[in-house]
């Protein structure tokens, strides 16, 4: 069977998959936010426990071995095969550190956020089981200060954690500053290591020395909550779901021109217009979508809507998957002007360390705002073309590169328009609201990283 | 018997701490060959491999670099 065909057979609602414990999934075989579609609230621990049961016992060589056949793969963004990472931090020397990425600071996403909410202990299990794995007898979640209410909760169910003693391995609960790039793994290891929650030079890579100069695992928490779910039902069955080169499901954030935006879960292979039936499917007639967030690529919509969510699919048409984020552009937008929002965004929320993000990126984003609003010419067109071109691979990490890869990728799929915005002068649409809801705010000070 | 006297674990590549670098454009100015400078005066590093031939100029670049931003590495690109 090819991949297509097993997806569309998966896809099928009406053959929904059951869940291990013979409990009955959500719609579209929903696997992480089962519990939210049966009870219709947050699961506690009482309702965790009695749906999953406590963790199971596997030993860390066989954990990381169903981990590996069941082709998790990084649910943050850059899609690393989370099997492979395990072996990699446990074959490290000394005890290894678990590092939960719950950050979220892609303005697109949502779905760490509710996942948080919906189904905390399921990511706590993850830290749990992944510690086992790797062998940590240290483990960290990550999350944002601003967010004061999934603080509160969180401390509630690690407390309640604490009491039954279901943890060997103790959890401790961070508050970073909230910033665009402090979600990056390196700025992680760098603030729990008693700095500023800023990227730092690599190599050494987190998984060779990481928080306390030990091996490191950071991992995205629906990555973990995935393992949770693999570590009790197997391997076999999580690729039930899914595609064979794309297994299990995914959560995505899907916002734009849809009926009803919102975070779904949906097996990981789709279309990318079947992504956006699960909410309720296009609005009105798109030009684009923005594939991955503000970190992503832009792709016409028709070529959009029928490319698979996979990240070799997605690459062959120089996008990825990202954190699971898709925003469905309207016609009657100007992905020009919508773009230089994110530009100025991504320039204001650098760590301010490197060359191309001191200077390049705000020149790009200033570029962009000209070329929206019309006043950008032809020769000053060439140059933001070379500025776009010389911002990747040349920072620290990688916020450089995917600014470079947004610019790029709407320069492309907006081309007719980038020639009518010289040539004539802004759009209508740029007088309209903003279909992405870039948000303000000022660059954060020396002081605002700690 | 001819005998091969550089192997592949120790040539030579560039590489640069992004965050340290200030642009001061002293590599560029020294090894022109592999190196040049961004409009803000950052470097571009065009090839991160060094030949024989230039490894005694790589070596005066980095050397020149006021913070130390620029570093030669055997056997990693």
């Amino acid at each position: 069977m090819t991949a297509e065909a097993a997806y569309d057979e998966a896809h099928d609602a009406t053959r929904a998959l059951p869940l291990a414990d013979g409990s009955r999934p959500g719609p579209h075989g929903t696997r992480l936010l089962a519990g939210w579609f049966r009870t219709g609230r947050a699961a506690d621990l009482t309702d965790h426990l009695d749906r999953y049961g406590p963790l199971p016992a596997t030993a860390p060589a066989p954990l990381r071995q169903a981990v590996d056949e069941a082709g998790l793969t990084g649910r943050g963004g850059a899609a690393f095969p989370t099997g492979r990472k395990l072996s990699t931090v446990a074959a490290g020397r000394g005890p290894a550190v678990v590092v939960a990425n719950g950050m979220e600071s892609e303005p697109g996403s949502l779905k760490d956020q509710t996942l948080l909410q919906l189904a905390p202990h399921l990511v706590l299990d993850g830290i749990a089981l992944a510690a086992r794995a790797v062998g940590a007898n240290a483990a960290h979640l990550c999350v944002a200060r601003t967010r004061t209410e999934q603080v509160r909760a969180l401390r509630g169910a690690l407390a309640e954690r604490v009491r039954l003693r279901l943890d060997p391995v103790p959890v401790q609960l961070h508050e970073l500053p909230h910033h665009y790039v402090s979600s990056e793994e390196s700025a992680l290891v760098h603030w729990l290591n008693g700095g500023d929650a800023r990227p730092t030079a690599t190599p050494p890579r987190p998984f060779e020395r990481g928080v306390g100069k030990r091996p490191t695992l950071v991992d995205n928490v629906e990555t973990l909550a995935q393992l949770t779910l693999i570590a009790r039902y197997g391997p076999a069955w999580y690729r039930e779901a899914g595609a064979p080169d794309a297994p299990g499901t995914t959560l995505v954030t899907l916002s734009g021109a849809v009926h009803h935006p919102g975070v779904y879960e949906a097996p990981m292979g789709a279309r990318l217009g079947q992504l956006l039936d699960h909410a309720g499917a296009a609005a009105e007639r798109l030009s684009a979508v923005l594939v991955g967030g503000y970190f992503g690529s832009w792709l016409p919509a028709e070529a959009a809507l029928s490319a698979r969510f996979t990240k070799q699919d997605l690459a062959q048409l120089g996008a990825g998957p990202g954190a699971g984020v898709l925003v469905a552009l309207p016609e009657r937008a100007c992905g020009l002007a919508e773009t230089a929002d994110v530009l100025g965004f991504l320039a204001r929320n650098s760590a301010q360390q490197c060359g191309p993000c001191r200077f390049g990126l705000p020149a790009v984003a200033e570029d962009f705002a000209a070329l929206a609003a019309g006043r950008l010419d032809g020769p000053s067109l060439t140059r933001l073309e070379q500025r776009v071109g010389l911002l990747a691979g040349r920072g620290a990490c990688r916020h450089p590169d995917g600014a470079s890869r947004l610019a790029a990728t709407a320069l492309q799929t907006f081309a007719a328009d980038v020639a009518r915005h010289v040539q004539f002068g802004p759009c209508g649409g740029a007088s309209t609201s903003p279909v992405l809801a870039v948000p303000q705010g000022a660059v954060p000070g020396p002081q605002e990283w700690r | 018997m001819s005998v091969v006297p550089f192997t592949r674990s120790r040539e030579l590549a560039l590489r640069i701490d992004r965050i340290a670098c200030e642009g001061h454009g002293a590599c560029a100015e020294l090894l022109p060959e592999l190196l040049s400078l961004d409009e803000w005066g950052f470097p571009i590093v065009h090839r991160a491999a060094v030949p024989p031939e230039l490894a005694a100029h790589a070596r005066r670049a980095v050397a020149a670099c006021p913070v130390l931003a620029l570093r030669l590495e055997r056997g990693r690109s």
